[in-house]
């Protein structure tokens, strides 16, 4: 089985995209309103990604 | 009190009608939803969470055994197993045919554990998904 070597910010990025897919899909109604939520939901994991990326490296000095 | 139950109990939808769909759920994931005939959100549930079991397992991530201990012990192995188990046939074929990694030191294996319980979790929610579209709760 071949090994795959993902980088954190790789790794991040690919498991937001993967449950803000389910979470759009899951948690609303109408089509529309799972895009728009699949989206919130991917700028807001990839947005925590990069503050607390900033916060530890302000944090380290 | 009296008026919420007997809604609740008006509302009482038979097992027959939402267990295959529950089991199915389990089994394969967006299988629910392909029974109940949402075939396109059955098919982007299946391959999300394919995608992210078999990016765990290619990372060489590890399946979480019963184990109990300490509070801390106990709830991050048992917690970590029944999330694995969630994943249906993905965990089960992987137990099967031995791909199951054991708990090594490094931070890819690390990613890789963590993405094999994200994906059972994700199947939980599509479980719960399915079962609001069975039980008449949901569209």
């Amino acid at each position: 089985m071949p090994k795959m070597n993902l980088s954190h910010m790789e790794a991040s990025i690919l498991f937001a995209l993967c449950a803000s897919i389910v979470l759009g899909l899951v948690t609303k109604r109408t089509d529309r309103e799972r895009l728009m939520y699949g989206l919130y939901c991917f700028a807001c994991f990839v947005g925590t990604l990069f503050g607390l990326g900033w916060l530890m490296y302000f944090g380290h000095g | 009190m009296l008026k919420l139950t007997k809604m609740a109990s008006d509302n009482k939808v038979p097992v027959v009608t939402w267990l295959p769909v529950i089991g199915l759920a389990w089994l394969v994931p967006g299988g629910g939803h392909l029974l109940l005939q949402r075939r396109s959100r059955g098919l982007i549930l299946f391959f999300t969470i394919m995608v992210t079991f078999l990016a765990g397992l290619l990372m060489r991530g590890a399946m979480f055994q019963w184990k109990t201990g300490d509070l801390f012990t106990t709830l991050i192995y048992c917690g970590g197993y029944l999330a694995d188990l969630s994943s249906g046939i993905l965990y089960l074929f992987t137990v099967w045919m031995g791909y199951a990694q054991d708990d090594v030191a490094g931070h890819v294996h690390d990613y890789g554990t963590k993405f094999l319980v994200g994906a059972g979790l994700m199947n939980v929610l599509a479980m719960v998904d399915a079962y609001e579209i069975a039980t008449g709760k949901k569209e």
